[in-house]
């Protein structure tokens, strides 16, 4: 829009032009970095998120070139819009780290801290908050909250115990598949995502509650407990499907398929498709139907933040060196001391662990070799 | 140029006397601090029926922990391959099914663990990043094979035995090394 004026905002001593309506959140993160504050609840792609995980409080030191009075408290900043010549100071306000940790710990309170366990290690927006403003142990002595176990249906496993209530499944139920059939019931401590009868979620697209959960509340059943995900590999890829964008990341290991995502960008976001222009939401279909290689074209190593655990072992750009003993001792291969795949009980070929529908159990691996 | 040790001798090149030419008292010398050993205390070891005492930070074979019910720790979750800087870790995860909480600490657990002895360098790193106290060192060596087979150690040569039913073997395979007791999350 032509018309819509441009206002100035400075973010931790970067000013940078934003239209208005644009948000203290957006504009931080077109400025990047870690000027961006941290935002557990607000999803740029979905609309009314935001507001109520308080991670994204930052300071108002100057309200704008009219008013330049200070705001008296910390706002959040996905939901306070620009002003002209706006102050935000995010990460160089000791007040905001404090508040952060404070909603760090508020947020961990009822948190099980069974990464170990949880399919989100590794990719989980809570982990990363902990490990940067949390603290070494718990101050809380009460028991953990828990709830009775809701059964989801074949494709989602809930975690209730883990969810942080910041209702993206509920608005990606509502905006992006055709019904809702979930949502948060009762209140308060009690408050808890569920279908309120029985029910399954699996209607199309209603995947997407998996990759716009923030913590591991809501994961993929068809992966569950298959690998850690820093041990695949993830690569773009696209296929022709007529419900969805087609494009998303295969978690691979080897030549298996272990999970199907939507790409996401440097916000945990999902990004939007390079055929639509539109949020790249993927079908129920593509998600967890497809996980033969041969399915999708694939179109290289998606990309990993330098800092994450999950580019260990990748390499972009890496090919394979060509095996030369052979040439040089003509034509005769060398006599192997030892093929580990003859000894080895892990990863063996007979056990296909991506096309086995729902986790491994033990009876999957009682067949000796 | 300052020495860094003040242990190195200057070697004397001067020709030698006619006491020094005579050689034998100098043999007569050697042989008398070669007999003096005779009376000293022997330094040697027999080793298969004595045994030296390891260090109390001695990292050897690698053993995989059960907690006081004998249930198996380790839930796989993929911090010791991930910390391993040898990749001698390899591991398959399960759910644990109904009727199997007594083998198994919590809802998820190693169905496969293998640990490569030919690539360990046994640094400890998968002691240090384990979060569930399952997997540490003990005071005992590998011990040697004649094919590189017998190197793959699987679950069922790195589990500690059950306490509940071998309780003595339990003991000593723990013998002291399951030193801190990890509170449950």
């Amino acid at each position: 829009m032509s018309d819509t004026p441009l206002f100035k905002v400075t973010i931790d001593n970067i000013t940078i032009d934003v239209p208005a309506g644009t948000t203290v959140l957006e504009a931080a993160r077109k400025i990047g970095g870690e000027v961006a504050p941290p935002a557990m609840c607000f999803y740029s792609k979905l609309e009314g998120s935001g507001g109520k995980c308080r991670t994204c409080l930052v300071e108002v030191s100057k309200g704008s070139e009219k008013d330049p009075r200070p705001m008296p408290k910390l706002v959040a900043s996905c939901r306070t819009t620009v002003m002209d010549g706006m102050e935000v100071k995010n990460i160089t306000s000791d007040r905001v780290r404090d508040a952060r940790a404070g909603v760090v710990e508020f947020l961990l309170i009822n948190h099980p801290l069974d990464c170990p366990i949880c399919d989100q290690a590794g990719e989980c927006h809570l982990q990363d908050l902990g490990y940067e403003h949390g603290a070494q142990g718990t101050r809380y002595e009460f028991q953990r909250r828990t709830f009775k176990k809701h059964d989801l249906g074949p494709y989602i496993q809930l975690h209730m115990t883990r969810c942080i209530l910041c209702y993206r499944c509920v608005f990606t139920a509502d905006q992006v598949s055709e019904k809702r059939v979930h949502g948060i019931l009762d209140r308060g401590d009690h408050a808890e995502i569920a279908t309120y009868i029985e029910k399954s979620l699996d209607n199309d697209f209603i995947g997407n509650v998996i990759d716009v959960c923030p913590v591991g509340a809501l994961t993929d059943k068809t992966f569950r407990f298959k690998n850690r995900v820093w041990f695949t590999k993830p690569v773009f890829a696209h296929r022709n499907c007529d419900k969805c964008c087609g494009e998303a990341t295969l978690w691979m290991r080897g030549d298996e398929v272990f999970r199907v995502t939507a790409r996401k960008d440097e916000w945990g976001e999902i990004m939007d498709s390079e055929k639509t222009g539109k949020t790249g939401w993927i079908c129920n279909d593509c998600r967890f139907d497809k996980k033969e290689a041969g399915d999708w074209t694939i179109e290289g190593l998606a990309d990993i933040s330098r800092h994450s655990v999950i580019g260990q072992g990748k390499y972009p750009g890496l090919t394979m060196p060509k095996e030369t003993i052979s040439k040089v001792m003509d034509g005769r291969n060398p006599r192997l001391l030892m093929d580990i795949h003859e000894v080895s009980e892990v990863n063996r070929p007979e056990i296909e662990l991506s096309e086995i529908q729902g986790p491994a159990t033990s009876a999957v691996f009682k067949t000796k070799k | 140029m300052e020495a860094l040790t003040n242990r190195a001798k200057q070697i004397d090149r001067s020709p030698m006397t006619a006491w020094e030419k005579m050689y034998l008292p100098a043999i007569v010398k050697g042989l008398g601090i070669t007999f003096s050993h005779m009376f000293k205390k022997r330094p040697t070891i027999q080793y298969p029926e004595v045994q030296r005492p390891f260090s109390s930070v001695f990292r050897g074979l690698h053993v995989l922990n059960r907690d006081e019910e004998g249930r198996e720790r380790c839930t796989a979750c993929g911090l010791c391959a991930v910390a391993c800087p040898a990749e001698a870790i390899t591991m398959e995860a399960a759910e644990r099914e109904h009727g199997e909480e007594n083998l198994y600490r919590e809802e998820k657990y190693a169905a496969k663990y293998e640990i490569n002895m030919l690539r360990c360098i046994f640094c400890g790193l998968c002691e240090e990043a384990c979060p569930k106290d399952a997997i540490y060192l003990s005071e005992t060596f590998a011990p040697a094979h004649y094919d590189r087979k017998g190197f793959i150690y699987g679950k069922d040569d790195l589990l500690i035995p059950d306490p509940n039913t071998h309780r003595e073997a339990y003991e000593k395979a723990a013998a002291g090394r399951v030193r801190h007791k990890v509170s449950a999350f």
